[in-house]
């Protein structure tokens, strides 16, 4: 993470994919958006729908943003910010509940909640107003992205242990090409209710959190035992 | 450059607020006029499709949005009673209404016949525990159909309970409060409907008895 004004077009593209999807992962690295992450993981689908909307959120809002940072005083730049977050948001909204309404009746109540993501005006404020818009916006994709696996995974597994599905209603989502996607994995007898709860979500994702520092160490020390024999990499 | 000079003052920060304040308004009210129409015919489908889940098949023949009386309901709030014909003739009403369930209202919609007997109950909202209380769902359990054929009279005004509480209706291993708050709202709307039966079915009045 850059500290201070980061100089304009320093970033490759690359970089900022990497950033979004795994390095600086929102949900796993950041903690930022933790509200929609616990209220939505209950099952793959509402994470991934949840996901997706907040990723196109992300997308306008960094281009947008960024398309004005000139303009933007320091001073007044968090209203003006929160106030173009909150109209896009709105807008989605509205779009979703008129043209794609089945998709609206899952997600519905969730999509004001990217109002209430801090992730949203993170990027806002670290990355797109700082940085040209091409940049910014490839910036929310992979942002949004890795918000998407993250709370896919998360999802999933609160899914299959607390319900014993995967994917279930993800006809309603994508559309019923999608229906294969839709899993009985366990009986109902073995459901943990438990992991469909809120406690389920945390525990979740501190192993996953674990998990992921776990491999990052793993990969250090590979890379350093790789290093003594083959110098720089 | 003079962009760069304006941004310290403080006019400028201002007026820019209020400049991205007014486009961000002037948008979403061209966007809202836009989806206007699309949102509340869709509004208007899922109202169709929930009464339509509460008849028997092939039951009504009229358009039921169509066909409204707004009365004040069991809680004082506005109601739409909708109702259902057969070839002119009123078969039954169809409202929805909430009651208090474990973890916040849960609303319902029911239909019941002239005769006062419960054609169909589905639940349209809910926040009960997943898991526990969501077998009020269709979706999840056939529970909520024990309610078709019940009247107030069969099986009588006692038998509306669960049966941990006396009555008639199973409650949930491990949710109790759930289904008595359902069973309960169910009952309020049966006697909420026979106690305004002419004014629900609109059967003819003395003059000046309702407006």
């Amino acid at each position: 993470m850059s500290h201070g004004e980061a100089v304009e077009g320093e970033v490759s593209l690359g970089h900022v994919v990497r950033d979004g999807l795994w390095d600086s992962n929102v949900v796993l690295v950041q903690l930022l958006g933790m509200c929609p992450t616990m209220a939505v993981t209950s099952s793959a689908t509402n994470g991934l729908g949840m996901g997706l909307a907040t990723m196109a959120v992300l997308i306008v809002a960094n281009a947008v943003i960024a398309s004005l940072r000139h303009w933007v005083s320091p001073t007044v730049r968090i209203p003006i910010f929160i106030v173009l977050i909150a109209g896009m948001v709105t807008l989605v909204d509205l779009a979703l509940n008129a043209w794609l309404h089945d998709l609206y009746k899952v997600l519905g109540i969730y999509i004001a909640l990217i109002v209430a993501n801090c992730a949203v005006l993170g990027r806002a404020e670290a990355f797109a107003s700082r940085q040209p818009v091409l940049a910014s916006a490839v910036d929310g994709a992979a942002m949004g992205f890795g918000f998407t696996l993250a709370l896919t995974v998360m999802g999933g597994i609160r899914e299959v242990f607390g319900s014993g599905t995967l994917f279930a209603n993800a006809h309603l989502l994508l559309g019923s090409h999608f229906a294969f996607l839709e899993m009985k994995l366990l009986p109902e007898s073995a459901n943990t209710l438990f992991m469909i709860l809120p406690p389920g979500g945390f525990l979740v994702l501190g192993f996953l959190i674990a998990g992921r520092r776990r491999l990052e160490a793993w990969r250090g020390s590979q890379n350093a035992a790789l290093a003594v024999p083959h110098g720089a990499h | 450059m003079s962009i760069k000079s304006k941004l310290d003052e403080v006019w400028f920060q201002g007026a820019s607020l209020g400049v991205v304040g007014l486009a961000v308004t002037a948008v979403l009210a061209v966007v809202y006029d836009l989806t206007k129409e699309a949102i509340a015919a869709a509004g208007e489908r899922d109202t169709q499709q929930s009464l339509e889940q509460v008849l028997p098949q092939g039951f009504a023949d009229n358009q039921l949005l169509k066909d409204t009386v707004k009365v004040t309901g069991p809680d004082g709030k506005p109601l739409t009673v909708y109702r259902a014909r057969k070839q002119g003739a009123i078969k039954a009403a169809l409202f929805e209404i909430s009651g208090k369930g474990y973890a916040g209202p849960i609303s319902l919609v029911m239909a019941i016949d002239t005769r006062g007997t419960v054609l169909g109950v589905r639940i349209t909202h809910h926040t009960e525990t997943p898991g526990l209380g969501d077998k009020i769902e269709v979706a999840k359990n056939r529970w909520i159909l024990s309610f078709d054929g019940k009247s107030l009279d069969q099986p009588g005004p006692s038998h509306w309970a669960v049966k941990k509480d006396g009555g008639d209706f199973d409650q949930f291993a491990g949710a109790t409060i759930t289904p008595r708050g359902v069973v309960a709202t169910v009952k309020t709307g049966l006697e909420y409907f026979a106690a305004h039966k002419p004014e629900l079915l609109g059967e003819p009045l003395a003059m000046g008895a309702s407006k």
